[in-house]
């Protein structure tokens, strides 16, 4: 290893310094991509399928929402109108919402930011992709000879006895994916356990991390159990085992149960990366420590653990006992306490920070609000008897689009703008991105704030037809779903401008604090240089009582040097030259003090 | 620093730790998979004692039993072979190995049997001419198909991995006492032997005391 300040030989032009190339520079071809191992190549080639999926359940929104725009039935018919929304729900959840940022994000970043090579099963997570593509293959023609009218949860007996699509088919590609998601939770616990880099303690984890690594415990111990639901179905329509046939005795209600022993884990599996990547971007652009660190830690290991004990709060209406019923309800109840405890902790984080209102900014803070009507209106229908009131309605359909879309996908759109410069060294348009951020709030609103009233007012969920009074409110909630469609789109052009005309980002562009944010961007292909070391806490932001900078930028700050501010200025001055430096370098000069420089480096 | 250990990995504690952590949180994951089957089975056999006795007397208790038998003695030899593989005794190794193939061809097979018997005996519960009353007694059958089948296709892919060992071992591709090819392969062998242990009871000893 050399002593040299590297940063006047880093130049991207100049081939001869020894560096690796970019984890980009790997290999062009399409060869080279298909096959790849490296967990940033991967998530590229998430990235991309997982866009693929949103924009086809997004083209089953766009015909559901013209559907409704009237209150008779014109465009499509009831049939098809099922299939259309059936469409939708499989393949927003399963091919998009579910593996969206834990492979995608999780894949890129969780490497990076606990200091590893790359994560811990490389050749099980390339498998996984393609256990993803073949499942959403699968799904996807399913759909295409003729669809599946049962909605997303494929409930017992109309996916069985009284089914008249192509279940089987759906269920397999489902459960073909399932298996996907259990490589993936697999692969990110156990490279968190055992690929921590020098230092990187369990609570100097960002919480990205932890919050991917909780929804991989839920992964994997609901995921199973969707298999194994999806493999009765299977059985009971290509072999006649009835397993829930009413004619033998058996019970639908059992697959209900079973069913959401899965699916209700599954919502958080849905919302807690959001966490976790809307806690990066607030701490960062508000320059604050995350309020309370250790307990988002425990809110998201409770969230996990409590979220496999309320299913039944789905079954109100089925005829569960009325004391399961309650004892559902007062578990639901607690586990919006850990939800209620993450969003008082941002707001705190917010309090005294130095807030800038980059795009990613925007993105998150959206996310906070929107989370928060989501879950407060959980809380409504967690109560038995508004629940009976609404059950089924559009207001259950509100409730979980403002958590589902307004907060995981704003979410996604948080983390994709982040930490676009890292993942492709390029800058995106901040004004633009801006403008699509507010737009996607805004046409959120509109689309399903509306939603609430209609629920509220009796509309029921999955006709495709309804009475003329309600048709006011519908027609608000397809145009406000013409904006969002815009919000989505503008994204993607812009993305796309940037990966040619983008300025170049440096490092660290932000100003961030975290290890993926030491190393180059893009990374190396084995995203460090030499193996890191981590010596200070995690979220080493601006001290609390610092003047104002300018904007997300500490360094103006630095040169101003203001008289008695100097023991801070030459603390985060420290801080922010390690973050300019090649940092692997200044790294490991740092830990050549503390330890051999031993394992694996330097090859 | 061993050839066997992958790049993105320090050395070879690292590798191993992180194998073996794997393969217990996949078989914890397996646990739930078969879980909601026991799930259903519990609440089936609670609802409805009388027709699970009376089917689960169908079931050939011979067969069972002496599936049992194999299938714990191959779990026995692959015991021993983790412990010959840990000290690098090839050729024990390799011995122990065969017997454990050979006793898990053994339990498909007689499996093989067990099924062909029931199919004559009409006991397929989608079947027109099922020969058991009360229509519960179907269920109890769906759930015999299906938790047996889905154990089979296990200890199929069992033997597959064991093949496959094997002939790596006799072709030395792999150092034998630094990998922990045969203990992390056992791990799952185990977890194969020890849902048998609980379906056993369930499927073939209910309704004979
Ligand atoms: C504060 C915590 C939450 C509570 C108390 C809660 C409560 C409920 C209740 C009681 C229902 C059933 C309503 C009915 O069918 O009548 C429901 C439905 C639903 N929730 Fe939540 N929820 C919470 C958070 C979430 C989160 C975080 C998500 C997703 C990320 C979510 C997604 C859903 C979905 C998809 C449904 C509808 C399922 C369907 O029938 O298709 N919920 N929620
Ligand atoms: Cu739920």
């Amino acid at each position: 290893m050399s002593d040299i300040p590297l940063r006047d030989v880093r130049l991207e032009t100049d081939p001869h310094v020894g560096f690796e190339t970019s984890y980009l520079g790997e290999g062009f071809s399409l060869w080279s991509w298909l096959t790849t191992t490296d967990h940033k190549r991967i998530a590229i080639l998430y990235l991309i399928s997982t866009t693929i999926f949103f924009f086809l359940g997004g083209a089953a929104a766009v015909l559901i929402r013209l559907e409704l725009f009237t209150p008779q039935g014109d465009l499509l018919t009831a049939e098809a109108y099922n299939r259309t929304f059936t469409l939708h729900g499989v393949i927003m959840v399963w091919f998009f919402l579910v593996p969206v940022i834990p492979t995608v994000l999780g894949n890129f970043l969780l490497p990076l930011m606990i200091g590893a090579k790359d994560v811990a099963f490389p050749r099980l997570n390339l498998f996984s992709w393609y256990l993803n593509i073949i499942g959403g293959g699968l799904a996807v023609a399913a759909m295409l000879a003729g669809g599946v009218d049962t909605g997303w949860t494929f409930y017992t007996p109309y996916s069985t006895i009284y089914s008249n699509g192509h279940v089987s088919l759906t269920a397999i590609g489902v459960f073909v994916a399932g298996f996907s998601t259990i490589a993936t939770g697999i692969n990110m616990i156990v490279t968190v356990h055992t690929l921590r880099t020098n230092g990187m303690r369990w609570f100097r984890l960002p919480l990205f991390v932890w919050a991917i690594y909780a929804t991989s415990l839920i992964m994997l111990l609901s995921t199973p159990v969707l298999a194994m639901v999806l493999v009765l179905i299977i059985a009971e329509r290509l072999f006649g085992l009835g397993v829930f046939n009413p004619d033998l005795g058996g019970d639908p209600i059992l697959f209900q149960h079973l069913f959401w022993f899965y699916s209700h884990p599954a919502v958080y599996i849905m919302i807690l990366p959001g966490m976790g990547v809307v806690t990066e971007v607030i701490t960062c652009f508000a320059r604050r420590r995350v309020f309370g660190y250790q307990f988002m830690v425990y809110a998201l290991l409770g969230i996990a653990v409590i979220g496999f004990f309320v299913w039944g709060h789905h079954m109100f209406t089925s005829g569960q006992s009325m004391y399961a019923s309650l004892a559902f309800s007062m578990l639901s109840f607690l586990v919006a306490v850990p939800s209620a405890i993450k969003v008082f902790n941002w707001t705190a984080t917010l309090y005294r920070g130095q807030i800038t209102w980059e795009a990613s900014m925007i993105y998150a803070l959206g996310f906070v609000g929107l989370f928060t009507m989501g879950g407060l209106t959980g809380l409504f229908l967690a109560s038995v008897p508004v629940d009976i009131h609404v059950h089924d309605t559009y207001f259950v359909v509100a409730h979980f689009h403002y958590i589902m879309v307004g907060g995981m996908v704003s979410a996604f759109f948080a983390g994709l703008h982040f930490w676009w410069p890292k993942i492709t060294g390029r800058l995106y348009p901040e004004f633009v991105a801006q403008i699509a951020a507010g737009m996607m709030f805004a046409g959120f609103n509109l689309t399903f704030f509306p939603q609430f009233i209609l629920g509220n007012l009796g509309m029921p969920r999955r006709y495709y037809a309804y009475p003329p009074e309600f048709q006011v409110w519908h027609v608000l909630s397809s145009a406000g779903a013409v904006i969002l469609a815009f919000a989505y789109l503008l994204p993607m052009a812009y993305l796309l401008w940037s990966l040619i005309w983008g300025k170049r980002a440096g490092d660290n562009p932000w100003d961030a604090s975290g290890l993926e944010w030491q190393t180059r961007s893009p990374p190396p292909k084995h995203n460090f240089v030499e193996a890191p070391f981590v010596s200070e806490d995690v979220y080493d932001y601006h001290p609390e009582n610092a003047p104002r900078g300018s904007g997300a930028d500490d360094r103006r700050y630095d040169d101003r040097d203001i008289a008695g501010e100097k023991a801070d200025a030459a603390e985060s001055g420290r801080r922010h030259r390690a973050a300019e430096t090649p940092p692997a370098t200044a790294q490991a000069r740092r830990a050549s003090k503390t330890r051999e420089p031993s394992d694996g480096e330097g090859r | 620093m061993s050839s066997t250990v992958a790049g993105h990995f320090h050395d070879h504690r690292q590798q191993s730790r992180a194998n073996t952590l794997g393969l217990w949180i996949f078989l914890a994951t397996e646990v739930l998979f078969f879980g909601a089957l026991f799930a259903a089975y519990l609440i089936y056999r609670v609802l409805y004692p009388q027709a699970f006795e009376t089917a689960a007397r169908e079931t050939e208790i011979a067969i069972g039993t002496l599936n049992t038998a194999l299938l714990l003695t191959s779990s026995a030899s692959v015991a021993m072979a983790v412990k010959t593989a840990r000290l690098g005794q090839r050729r024990a190794t390799m011995v122990l190995l065969g017997v454990t193939l050979a006793l898990g061809l053994g339990f498909l097979a007689a499996k093989g049997f067990e099924y062909h018997s029931d199919l004559t005996k009409h006991l397929w519960p989608g079947s027109a001419d099922f020969p058991l009353d009360p229509p519960q007694t179907r269920i109890f059958w769906a759930l015999y198909w299906i938790m047996t089948g889905i154990h089979a296709v296990h200890v199929t892919a069992g033997l597959g991995l064991w093949a496959v060992i094997l002939t790596m071992i006799a072709r030395r591709s792999f150092p034998l006492e630094s990998s922990d090819k045969v203990e992390i392969a056992g791990l799952y062998w185990h977890l194969v032997d020890l849902v048998w242990i609980f379906l056993w009871p369930i499927l073939y000893l209910v309704g004979r005391s």
